[in-house]
């Protein structure tokens, strides 16, 4: 059994759930375009991974073989609906913004993977602890790609200017690429790239090598 | 095979957890429903504030609200109709239904939306009694996914755009969903809607040559979004055209509402 601390810390950076096993990539794409909009997806997310993880493991002892994809499926769809309606009740601007990111949480492989790996073997608190874990590591990812995304793309942070817009009278020129989608392609694939080359470790072998080309040879 | 995966205890098991998840689903809709009622009340006066151009963040929502006067049109006549309130009339429901309805021909129906309800609560903005300063007209449509609903705002001569939002939507956002982005609804003010009597303003590909003759009626498209635009300009021509409004704003001109 390993220890609470090692659950909770090694998804963020060691095993995190984007970078290591480019998991949930798609809504990462989506939502980072301004950081508030993330931060309340993050928590989102976050929220139903830990629940849901809680819950399966709390009756992962009763769950039959052959419908336990469904009955995971059935918990984590019900709390994304309870995190979608209280979204429309109290934050009803942001989740106009998320519109349909919400209700995509339930189709994120995040979500579903830790059900799958940690959830249906561990107890509840492991693995409420571990559905932490992977929300914070998703969340430091896209909050990084939200961060580069908000201020370069429109000099803001939370909506605040920290660069005056040369369209406002200040001196910095967005850069328009980091508002559009691709650009968290981009961003999270340097994220990617300095976390292997700090821990190499996590550098896949190639899945097989490429054979010598022997036609040119045969030529002469 | 261990007990937990026999038929019935998978039956009992599926069961039972449909169960108590329904129950929690239901509980958190029907509690937060007032809630959510309440924003979307607030976010339809904010949409209709927004697409008259007057939305300011300083006052409250309601405050500023104050200044505007719902009215009832009758389509069918284009003039003020007193037959029922705009408070208690549901327009959406009413477009639903054959006695409150018209059933629109498909060569009728450029916006895509069936049916067309006889009754439309019109939002005004009056300086003084029947002094309109900005006429706010409720307009929807079918662009890619969904059906856009909106107002369209129009300065009291009948014919210039004071703005244009909309308030629900379903297109792919990033692409159909630049409807709301501010940038592209700020084209809209200054352009006009009649062109000798007929409906002429309308999206077009790529941006607007703003030394064209034609530019006082053109909007630019949204790039990625032809189906959303081609829906817009034709949601627009619809609800402004002889079937929407147009009777009621020649009627508003000539004073005879």
């Amino acid at each position: 059994m390993t220890s609470t601390k090692e659950t909770l810390l090694t998804p963020i950076f060691k095993e995190n759930p984007i970078a290591l096993q480019i998991l949930g990539v798609c809504s990462a794409l989506a939502v980072t375009s301004s950081l508030q909009v993330t931060m309340v997806m993050c928590i989102a997310l976050t929220l139903v991974t830990a629940f849901s993880s809680f819950f399966i493991a709390a009756i992962r002892n009763q769950i039959p073989g052959s419908i336990r994809i469904i009955v995971q499926m059935i918990i984590i769809a019900s709390l994304v609906i309870v995190v979608d309606q209280v979204l429309k009740a109290v934050a009803y601007g942001i989740s106009k913004q998320l519109s349909v990111f919400v209700g995509l949480i339930i189709t994120n492989c995040i979500v579903m993977g830790r059900a799958e790996a940690f959830a249906m073997k561990n107890p509840p608190i492991p693995s409420f602890i571990d559905g932490i874990g992977n929300g914070l590591g998703y969340s430091v990812v896209l909050l990084s790609v939200a961060v580069v995304r908000e201020l370069f793309g429109s000099g803001k942070l939370f909506g605040f200017e920290i660069l005056p817009l040369v369209t406002e009278g200040g001196w910095y020129v967005p850069n328009g690429l980091l508002l559009l989608p691709p650009s968290a392609f981009f961003l999270i694939g340097m994220f990617i790239w300095v976390l292997r080359s700090a821990k190499t470790e996590q550098v896949e072998q190639p899945d097989f090598t490429m054979a010598k080309h022997t036609a040119i040879e045969e030529g002469i | 095979m261990s007990s937990k995966d026999g038929v019935s205890r998978t039956l009992i098991t599926a069961l039972a957890l449909c169960l108590v998840c329904s129950i929690i689903v239901s509980a958190a809709a029907v509690l937060l429903k007032p809630a959510q009622e309440a924003n979307k009340t607030l976010d339809r006066k904010r949409n209709i504030l927004a697409a008259a151009g007057m939305l300011d963040e300083s006052k409250t929502i309601d405050e500023q609200f104050a200044q505007i006067s719902a009215r009832v049109v009758d389509l069918r006549t284009g003039k003020f109709s007193d037959d029922v309130d705009p408070e208690e009339y549901n327009q959406k429901k009413a477009a639903k239904d054959p006695a409150q309805s018209l059933d629109l021909t498909a060569e009728q129906d450029s916006a895509k939306i069936g049916r067309r309800e006889n009754y439309a609560v019109v939002y005004l903005l009056e300086s003084a009694p029947e002094q309109f300063e900005k006429i706010i007209l409720p307009v929807r449509g079918y662009g890619l996914w969904s059906t856009l609903h909106g107002f369209v705002a129009l300065e009291a001569d009948g014919n210039t755009i004071a703005g244009l939002g909309f308030y629900e939507h379903g297109e792919t956002p990033g692409l159909g969903g630049e409807v709301d982005n501010p940038r592209w609804k700020s084209l809209w003010p200054g352009k006009q809607v009649y062109r000798d009597g007929s409906v002429e303003i309308g999206l077009i590909k790529g941006a607007v040559n703003p030394q064209g003759d034609d530019a006082l009626w053109q909007v630019d498209g949204l790039s990625g979004a032809t189906l959303t635009s081609t829906g817009i300009t034709n949601l627009v021509q619809f609800w402004l055209g002889e079937d929407g409004f147009q009777e009621f704003l020649n009627n508003l001109k000539s004073g005879e509402v």
